[in-house]
């Protein structure tokens, strides 16, 4: 095999030094009666072979069509200097740097990226990654609970219905209650957290609440009254956990400034590829006095014994490995890769860069709005978005299907991820960002007009 | 070691003034788990109950319970631990102390051992 | 050794100067941001780096110069399966068509990804003996969690909600534990017998009608086939419990045996051990898990299915209420599935009973040429990695094993897995995986006879070691005690960069 560095002699050599006929009698220990049957797999591939056969299946994905689609996972320039040194070896296939001394590398890589994250998200201690935005908000419900002695988080039912699901997930299984703020129905306020509704949520003195779980941008796009929401549940003690997009952070306030105790996103925005959902990078962030309830590793700074400066993991008996049945999580590897993809995408496009992102991302969502309204698809909501929003369009999912055949992904159908929630049946939630092009929406606007006036005629 | 203590299995002395016992760790603790960076102690009014887990040690490697060596309310936890955990390290019997709790049931002091009995379970390991 | 020191370098923030970079991206427009109400924009920074290219690309390469990796070099790590990174694998998930597809794309959009996970959730169920896979869970110990969060479900289905325990073998990773945690369960750890295989006897006393499952290695963390696997699984469906699987070790058996085939009724499986993906220095994983009949109906959503017409969908909300839910966002992380999709397909059949075979050769190779070096507390056969033990060597020289590992760097090998299981005493946990060559493993061997050589005649140059690594023993304590763990941009409280 390719991989392989044994020949047959090597092979012998190393039987009769072991002093054993067959690499059989090495597998004596295991029992007959249990051993496996034919392993019924296709034979091995020669990589001539092999490339013919991940170009077919990478060629029987679409990605050439004109894409709105956002809704968690967006599309971005990626300077080319970012894969080009990601891809060095001595990062790419290099351990978790248990051994400091041969890993200043990788150790140092983290420190930026929880420095870079810091300054974007404002918060004191942000860990070495975790595996993407649902799990990193299920993490920081979780130490809510941990830190508050608390069993009952609410969660924004604007936050991404993935990252709901998966924190409903992980507190069934530790017997903790999740409980939904809904949205204000209509007014000038439609979409956005009914914070009336989380006031008598919080009020319950029977069921205290450990925190509170709004994003910014919400799912829908729309910007959420972060303030206000961290306001009144830290007048409940309550802590507040923010759900960001760190692109936004760029312009947005940031969740420290607003008040939040811990912040959770998804950094694939960061120079990380869409891939079909993952790998991706989970941010977790927090005050410092959460410190200790924070999952997953922490690098720190200090000096070797010749006082030179270097970096370390720390706080490591919070993990796992040490404090096993009572660690914070289970998580032990982390998202290393992605976090310094994303290190790397911030110090290629620097904090000014950044900026001209978010804001041209919003400039174009802007004339996609005006596009798309002049179509005959009016924004749902009537709010302040950045750069994603959803519009009303009869019999959303079939148009999005027809728009599929004329070369334009509409974003997304959003019936099709909240299929109960009678309010979103006729609506496409579409963004734009950098990437965006007037030609681009002109096609849009102008396939969906004849689309609307086909349903119209 | 000092001689009017009592200590537990779990390597924590106990002085008893009046109602009031005072804990901490002993040497040996201290150096088995080396250097110590954390200690998260039970906050002042909570009621405990004898061999519960009530707190956590941290060193760089290792993590280790603390334990209530006896019931009780605590009415003063070492608040110079949180800024200053090498105190337990360097001084376990005196600075590093960790809780003073008000003995709900001295009877139960009988529960922990002697001098003598806790030097035989050290050399044990 | 300041030669070597002069290897570090400023942080990306000490290199940043106002005014470089930029020039990417196309200026917006005046107005862009002019609809956001000002109460919710930002006022100050984010102080991020400024670097010109040049800059920023040195930073990286020399900073990557720092590391040791298996493409510099030999990672004996036992429990971790440092194995050869195959690069074709990187062009692969490349591919525009992979890594340009976003995971909200309709199904007729993604026919090649979904057909590929598709296969590979094939793939894996056969490798592993079991009825399904899913590919969802981001890692390994996410894997965990889905399997034991699918078992607790099982129970619950069945109105059994006495089952509030599960037993670990103390050898066991920590993950194990902290998962049952996790999952609402109490962890029973059972000790290990003195052969360093699972106590038969002690596993019979604990289980019972609170028992939810049992969750064993095998190979154990000792690089030991638990042979009375079968005994086990059987007491413990007797006892009403389920049987997981800790595949952490799969590399070791594939061909050879399939845990679903011996009764086991779940297991997650670590694609980078087993699968060849690159571990990136913590990550990103992906940690699939198969299931037996009985867990089936629980397997979280999304699942790919595949359409009579031959055509593949992703499973759509709600259609499937017995699931225990989503344990992540999307259907899972593609880009790593396509490695472990490519490795298992250049390998085949044939190739992937070979990786276990070639592994556990390599390391009864190991153990034999180390016999007399260290000491080998089990004395059978072992399978993919063994365990060594630095007492000896401790008793007569003082030197404890963590100093032996450090030395290890200073010969140009990464250290083993050291203090792991915790179950032997000055535990050094080795394995060769199957990419190394004779050579190299004739090499480790001979570093590590004259390192044990040096712990007699010069313990002092042990103590101090490593002597040729960028940096040197680090002050751990002080990390811990006053942590820093953020560089602040405008605060300038750091200390000053080294020269």
């Amino acid at each position: 095999m390719a991989y392989s560095p044994h020949t047959p002699a090597d092979r012998a050599a190393m039987l009769e030094a072991i002093g054993v006929a067959s690499v059989d009698e090495l597998f004596a220990d295991i029992p007959v009666a249990v051993r496996a049957s034919e392993l019924k797999l296709p034979p091995p591939e020669s990589e001539v072979e092999l490339t013919h056969r991940l170009l077919g299946l990478a060629g029987r994905n679409r990605v050439d069509l004109v894409s709105f689609l956002g809704a968690g996972a967006y599309r971005h320039f990626v300077p080319a200097v970012v894969d080009q040194l990601l891809l060095r070896g001595e990062f790419y296939t290099a351990y978790t740097p248990y051994q400091p001394e041969i890993s200043q590398g990788t150790l140092q890589t983290i420190y930026e990226y929880q420095s870079m994250m810091g300054e974007l998200t404002g918060m004191d201690v942000v860990s070495a990654s975790h595996y993407d935005g649902a799990t990193a908000t299920a993490e920081g419900a979780l130490m809510a609970c941990r830190a508050t002695r608390r069993e009952r988080v609410l969660v924004s039912r604007g936050v991404h219905p993935h990252y709901r699901q998966t924190l409903c997930t992980y507190f069934a299984g530790a017997d903790l209650v999740a409980d939904e703020i809904p949205l204000v129905a209509d007014g000038p306020k439609a979409g956005t957290t009914d914070l009336a509704a989380l006031e008598r949520m919080l009020a319950d003195p029977e069921r205290p609440v450990a925190g509170v779980v709004a994003a910014n941008p919400h799912f829908l796009g729309l910007l959420e009254p972060m303030a206000q929401v961290g306001r009144l549940a830290h007048a409940a003690g309550a802590l507040f956990v923010a759900v960001v997009e760190p692109v936004s952070l760029a312009v947005l306030a940031s969740p420290a400034s607003y008040g939040a105790d811990i912040a959770c996103g998804e950094g694939q925005p960061l120079g990380i590829p869409l891939s079909y959902g993952g790998p991706y990078l989970g941010i977790l962030a927090c005050r410092e006095p959460l410190v200790r309830q924070i999952p997953g590793r922490l690098v720190g700074m200090t000096t070797d014994v010749d006082g030179r400066r270097a970096f370390v993991m720390t706080l490591r008996a919070r993990e796992q490995d040490i404090r096993r049945e009572k660690a914070s999580s289970n998580i032990c590897t982390n998202q290393a890769l992605c976090a310094l993809a994303a290190s790397i995408y911030l110090g290629a496009i620097g904090p000014h860069g950044l900026r001209d992102v978010a804001a041209l991302g919003a400039a174009r969502a802007a004339e996609l709005e005006r596009a798309l309204a002049a179509a005959g698809a009016p924004r749902l909501h009537p709010g302040p978005y950045l750069n994603e929003f959803a519009v009303r369009v009869l019999n959303a999912p079939e148009v999005h299907r027809r728009l599929l055949g004329r070369g334009v992904l509409a974003g997304l159908a959003l019936a099709a991820v909240e299929p109960d929630d009678p309010s979103l049946a006729d609506a496409l939630l579409v963004c734009a960002t950098e990437v965006t092009t007037p030609a681009e929406i002109a096609a849009f606007a102008a396939a969906l007009g004849d689309e609307i006036g086909r349903a119209v005629r | 070691m000092a001689q009017d203590l009592r200590y537990t299995k779990e390597h924590e002395w106990v002085r008893v003034v009046g109602d009031l016992a005072t804990v901490g760790i002993t040497d040996y603790a201290a150096g088995q788990l080396g250097d110590i960076v954390f200690v998260e102690l039970p906050e002042v009014g909570r009621s405990l109950a004898q061999f519960d887990a009530v707190g956590v040690i941290e060193s760089v490697k290792a993590v280790s319970d603390l334990f209530a060596p006896i019931s009780g309310e605590v009415v003063e936890a070492n608040a110079d631990l949180a800024g200053s955990p090498e105190l337990v390290n360097g001084d376990p019997f005196g600075k590093g102390w960790m809780l003073r709790i008000r003995i709900a049931d001295s009877g139960q002091l009988d529960a922990l051992l002697d001098q003598a009995a806790y030097e035989d379970l050290t050399r044990e390991g | 050794m300041t030669a070597a020191g002069d290897r570090l370098g400023p942080t990306l923030f000490e290199r940043s100067r106002p005014g470089r970079g930029g020039g990417r991206i196309p200026h917006p427009p005046k107005d862009a941001l002019s609809r956001i109400p000002p109460d919710q924009l930002r006022t100050e920074g984010p102080h991020l780096p400024e670097v010109a290219e040049p800059e920023l690309t040195r930073h990286y390469v020399n900073l990557s110069q720092l590391n040791y990796a298996v493409d510099t070099g030999f990672y004996p790590l036992g429990s971790c399966t440092m194995k050869w990174n195959p690069k074709v694998n990187e062009w692969a998930a490349r591919l525009p068509g992979f890594a340009s597809l976003h995971p909200f794309a309709p199904d007729e959009l993604a026919q090649g990804t979904l057909a590929l996970l598709w296969e590979l959730e094939g793939a894996l169920a056969e490798i592993g003996g079991m009825r399904d896979v899913t590919l969802q869970p981001a890692a390994g110990a996410q894997g965990e969690l889905t399997g034991i969060l699918m078992v607790r479900a099982y129970h619950r289905s069945r109105g059994d909600l006495e089952r509030t325990e599960v037993l670990v073998p103390d050898s066991a990773h920590g993950t194990n534990p902290a998962t049952a945690s996790m999952a609402g369960f109490k962890t029973v750890s059972i000790r290990s017998a003195s052969d360093g295989g699972v106590d038969l006897e002690a596993f019979r006393a604990a289980l019972g009608p609170t028992t939810a499952a049992v969750m064993i290695t095998n190979p154990s963390t000792l690089g030991l086939f638990e042979s009375r696997i079968g005994e086990l699984i059987e007491a413990v469906h007797a006892a009403g419990a389920l049987a997981y699987m800790d595949g952490a070790n799969l590399n070791a058996i594939m061909g050879r045996f399939k845990p679903g085939e011996a009764g086991f009724d779940v297991m997650h499986i670590n694609v980078h051990k087993t699968f060849a993906t690159p571990h990136g220095g913590g990550g990103p994983g992906a940690g699939p898990v198969g299931v037996g009949e009985k867990l089936l109906p629980f397997l979280p959503s999304p699942r790919v299915l595949r359409e009579p017409d031959g055509s593949f969908r992703l499973e759509r909300p709600g259609e499937r209420p017995t699931s225990i839910g989503r344990v992540r966002s999307f259907a899972g992380s593609a880009g790593v599935l396509i490695r472990a999709y490519a490795y298992i397909r250049a390998q085949g059949d044939a190739g992937l009973r070979e990786v276990s075979d070639d592994a556990v050769l390599a390391a009864n190779y190991l153990m034999t040429r180390l016999t007399g070096v260290l000491d080998i507390p089990f004395s059978r056969h072992c399978m993919h990695e063994f365990v060594a033990s630095g007492a000896t060597l401790k008793a007569e020289t003082g030197i404890r094993t963590l100093d032996v590992a450090k030395r290890l760097i200073d010969y140009g090998f990464h250290p083993p897995t050291i203090y792991f299981p915790l179950t032997v005493e000055e535990a050094l946990l080795i394995e060769p995986t199957e990419t190394e060559s004779i050579e190299t493993l004739d090499a480790f061997v001979e570093a590590l006879r004259s390192v044990v050589e040096e712990a007699h005649a010069d313990p002092d140059l042990l103590h101090s070691a490593p002597h040729s690594s960028p940096v040197r023993r680090l002050d751990e304590t002080t990390a811990a005690r006053q942590p820093n763990l953020r560089w602040r941009a405008m605060t300038g409280e750091q200390t000053p960069c080294p020269d």
